[in-house]
């Protein structure tokens, strides 16, 4: 019985596990391109913890500048949205366990 | 101007000359210097005579005409005045006077005459612009032009003599002067219009400025939509959380192999299953060659092998046995059924069943083809066994199939199913009996496709598919006799007949035969459900099979367990068979070659296959040939492949032969002289035509023998 009891605290505590890490949800985007613009959120939301506006600023001038022009950036906790895209240019990807990035070319 | 004056002179003494004698003026209006020489050559002439005297002669030269005129005559003066009236001028020209409506002498005359012009572009030697030019020849080659002007004028030192014309000269040649000097330089530098002078290279048109624009494609898009909440990306986290735990299980799995390599096994048995579904073609293609390397004798017989002992056996012939079909789980279930298909001419369906009431079991349907004889096509196992089925003739992939239970049934080779399409159940009418027989109908008003089966229970039926259901009607009941039966306690039951074969007449539609379990034969009509055309007792024994000749409209057949084969004619009134055969023993099967009229196989009980032609022997069979390789080995069922001379026959250990038919057996009729060029329609009407005259010579045949021994 007390085994079965310390599995169910495990399974409990497990649940209760705050994620992290950076998971993506959907992209198109080549490998090398995907890595680094999901390091660049990354680092982006790090930075700007309590400001999602400068965080997503932030991502937006550094992909303009890697990737060309006219990237578009949502960076929040709630939103809905319908964007189109250029192919092989879209990240949508969670992160820290309560955010979400919405990353996408369109010019 | 100099240079003009001189012909304007001699215009004007011209005009002198000719008012005054006209004779003499003319002569000396010739110019002076020719006058002069010849004045020299006379002169020389009369020095001639007087040669030391160098002195000029000074002697007058008259014309010879000239007038002698006398010395007071030579005084005289002629007072002469010169006016510049134009004598040729009209004195008398009139115009018409408006002012005073009259012609009128007009009163002034032109009295100008030209005689002689010529522009020159001389210029004067004083003027501002000889001197301009003059001034830029200088410029341009001062060492030419002096010493162009140094030849110019040793020559005119040298004319001194001559001044007097001389200096008339001198101003011309001085105007001219400067002119060569000017054109000289003009060569070697043009002039330019200092105006609006352009250069020959810059005087190209401009082109006119154009725009031109094309659009390149834009790059593809796409949308993306997607809304987040918390819970859904706690759920997205939870999933993924899940997924990498369950990786991390597997590679654990993975690490564990010696105890798990037992369920592993299974596993991959499992997926190799799966595996030979998906490569299921290949492996049919690859089993088809392989038996046709194992069996390629066999092919080749089957093709080529005609048996060359037939020439030295007169009439009799014999069977090759070909593949040999069989399926373990045909083992112990007799050949009830064989039918080939209508439309490929190496398939066949089996069906197996059992015969023997005591020991029922369950059935098998194989679908066989004889380019796989090592394993059949398709199988269908069914829980009673099967005892009769038929290939749909336009639909080849539809099998009707008769139970033993009573239940009749459709199968869909195509489909990918395990069993029937259609079954009948004991709530839609299905017999009571055995199914002995089922036979494919033509599809009826509505385009449903339909048959008939006939049972022991001594009903024929008629089964149509509709929809998803079979739907039935007793197409007619084989009462045994006219008068019910009744019971000991007063109950009336139909006694009803046993059917268990029948067969359809090839072109009416409504006649066919059934034949009972009691040895009757019933003619029957499918327009009539209660009575029937004919009735009358043709075996002893049960009815194993009825069929109708392939050719001739009025001839069946029968056969029987009571050892006989009977062929009878329809027009015959007495009831009486034309032929009887007796096979010592029960005879399973019987069927008309499709090739001949007078051509049938039967086999028997006792494992033989029996071929007559009754063109060739009336009385004994051309083929009598044990089949099976036991004797015990009974043969049930037979049936002519409808092209190749090739039999199967069926025997109740559930093995399948096939048996090529020896050219004795298969004798056609010559193609007569002219029939090559017949269209096949043709050739085939006439060759039923033949066949049919065939039968008719031989009914005629025996019925002259009747006439001549009455029994």
């Amino acid at each position: 019985m007390t085994e079965e009891t310390a599995e169910k605290k495990e399974a409990q505590e497990t649940k209760r596990v705050v994620h992290t890490y950076p998971l993506i949800r959907h992209s198109d985007m080549a490998e090398e391109m995907r890595v680094e613009a999901m390091e660049l959120c990354v680092t982006a939301c790090e930075k700007f913890s309590s400001n999602n506006e400068v965080a997503a600023k932030m991502i937006k001038e550094t992909m303009d500048k890697k990737f060309g022009a006219s990237w578009h950036v949502v960076v929040g906790e709630g939103f809905g949205f319908e964007i189109t895209h250029e192919v092989k240019n879209l990240l949508y990807m969670f992160f820290a366990g309560t955010m979400a990035i919405c990353l996408w070319k369109c010019s | 101007m100099p240079a003009k004056g001189n012909p304007k002179g001699r215009a004007t003494s011209d005009a002198a000359s000719s008012t005054g004698r006209p004779a003499r003026s003319k002569r000396f209006s010739v110019a002076g210097r020719p006058l002069f020489t010849k004045d020299d050559d006379n002169a020389t002439e009369m020095g001639d005579g007087h040669d030391d005297d160098w002195t000029q002669p000074k002697s007058l030269v008259k014309p010879d005409d000239q007038l002698q005129l006398t010395e007071a005559e030579l005084k005289e003066e002629f007072t002469r005045i010169l006016t510049a009236n134009n004598p040729h001028a009209p004195q008398n020209i009139v115009r018409y006077n408006f002012k005073d409506c009259q012609f009128k002498q007009i009163s002034s005359v032109d009295q100008l005459a030209i005689h002689f012009a010529l522009d020159g572009n001389m210029i004067h030697k004083e003027s501002d612009e000889a001197r301009r030019q003059m001034a830029r020849g200088a410029q341009a080659d001062a060492n030419e032009q002096a010493s162009e002007k140094a030849e110019g004028e040793k020559p005119a030192d040298e004319d001194g003599e001559k001044e007097g014309e001389k200096e008339a000269d001198v101003p011309e040649d001085g105007g001219v002067t400067p002119a060569p000097g000017a054109s000289a330089g003009g060569s070697d530098k043009k002039l330019t219009n200092q105006f609006n002078y352009s250069e020959r290279a810059s005087q190209t048109y401009n082109n006119p400025h154009r725009e031109r624009g094309c659009a390149t494609e834009p790059p593809p898009r796409a949308t993306f939509a997607g809304s987040i909440t918390q819970w859904e990306i706690y759920d997205a986290y939870q999933e993924d959380f899940e997924k990498q735990e369950k990786n991390k299980d597997k590679k654990v799995v993975a690490g564990r192999k010696d105890e798990e390599s037992k369920r592993k096994k299974l596993t991959v048995v499992d997926n190799q299953s799966d595996d030979i579904t998906r490569v299921a073609t290949a492996a049919k293609i690859v089993e088809r060659m392989v038996n046709q390397n194992t069996f390629e004798d066999v092919a080749l017989d089957f093709k080529y092998y005609e048996d060359q002992s037939d020439e030295y056996r007169d009439q009799e012939g014999t069977l090759l046995p070909l593949w040999k079909f069989s399926h373990e789980k045909a083992k112990k279930l007799a050949v009830t059924s064989l039918c080939w298909s209508p439309k490929f001419m190496d398939f066949f369906v089996v069906g197996h069943g059992s015969y023997d009431f005591l020991k029922q079991n369950q059935g098998l349907i194989q679908f066989c083809s004889l380019k796989n004889p090592s394993y059949p096509e398709y199988i269908f196992q069914t829980d009673s066994g099967v005892m009769s089925l038929d290939f749909h003739a336009e639909q080849p992939y539809l099998v009707c199939v008769g139970f033993y239970d009573g239940s009749v049934g459709v199968f869909n080779v195509v489909e990918n199913k395990t069993g029937p399409i259609f079954m009948s159940t004991a709530k839609t009418g299905k017999h009571t009996d055995p199914v002995w027989q089922v036979r494919w109908q033509k599809e009826d008003l509505d385009y449903n496709l339909n048959f008939y089966s006939v049972s022991t229970d001594g009903r024929v039926s008629s089964w149509t598919l509709i929809k998803n259901e079979l739907h039935h009607y007793d197409v007619i009941r084989l009462q045994l006799d006219d008068v019910p039966a009744e019971g000991p306690d007063g109950t009336v039951i139909d006694t009803l007949g046993g059917g268990t074969a029948f067969d359809f007449h090839k072109e009416k539609d409504y006649l066919f035969l059934v034949g009972t379990e009691e040895g009757m034969i019933y003619v029957c009509s499918k327009a009539y459900s209660s009575t029937f055309l004919d009735k009358f007792a043709a075996h002893h024994m049960a009815v194993y099979r009825v069929a109708w000749n392939t050719f001739h409209p009025q001839i069946y057949m029968t056969c029987s367990a009571d050892w006989t084969v009977k062929i009878w004619d329809r027009t015959n009134s007495k009831k009486e068979p034309v032929f009887t055969f007796d096979l010592n023993s029960a005879v399973g099967d019987v069927a008309w070659a499709p090739y001949s009229s007078t051509v049938f196989a039967a086999v028997t009980a006792d494992g033989k296959c029996h071929v007559f032609d009754l063109n060739v022997n009336k009385y004994e069979p051309i083929c009598d040939q044990l089949v099976t390789p036991k004797k015990k080995t009974k043969l049930t069922h037979i049936a002519f492949n409808p092209k190749y001379p090739v039999i199967v026959v069926g025997d109740d250990r559930g093995y399948v032969t096939s048996l090529k038919l020896s050219p004795n057996l298969r004798k056609m009729p010559k193609e007569k002289k002219g029939q090559e060029q017949m269209k096949p329609a043709e050739k085939e009407a006439q060759r039923r035509e033949f066949e049919i005259a065939k039968m008719d010579k031989l009914l005629a045949m025996v019925r002259q023998q009747d006439k001549n021994q009455p029994t």
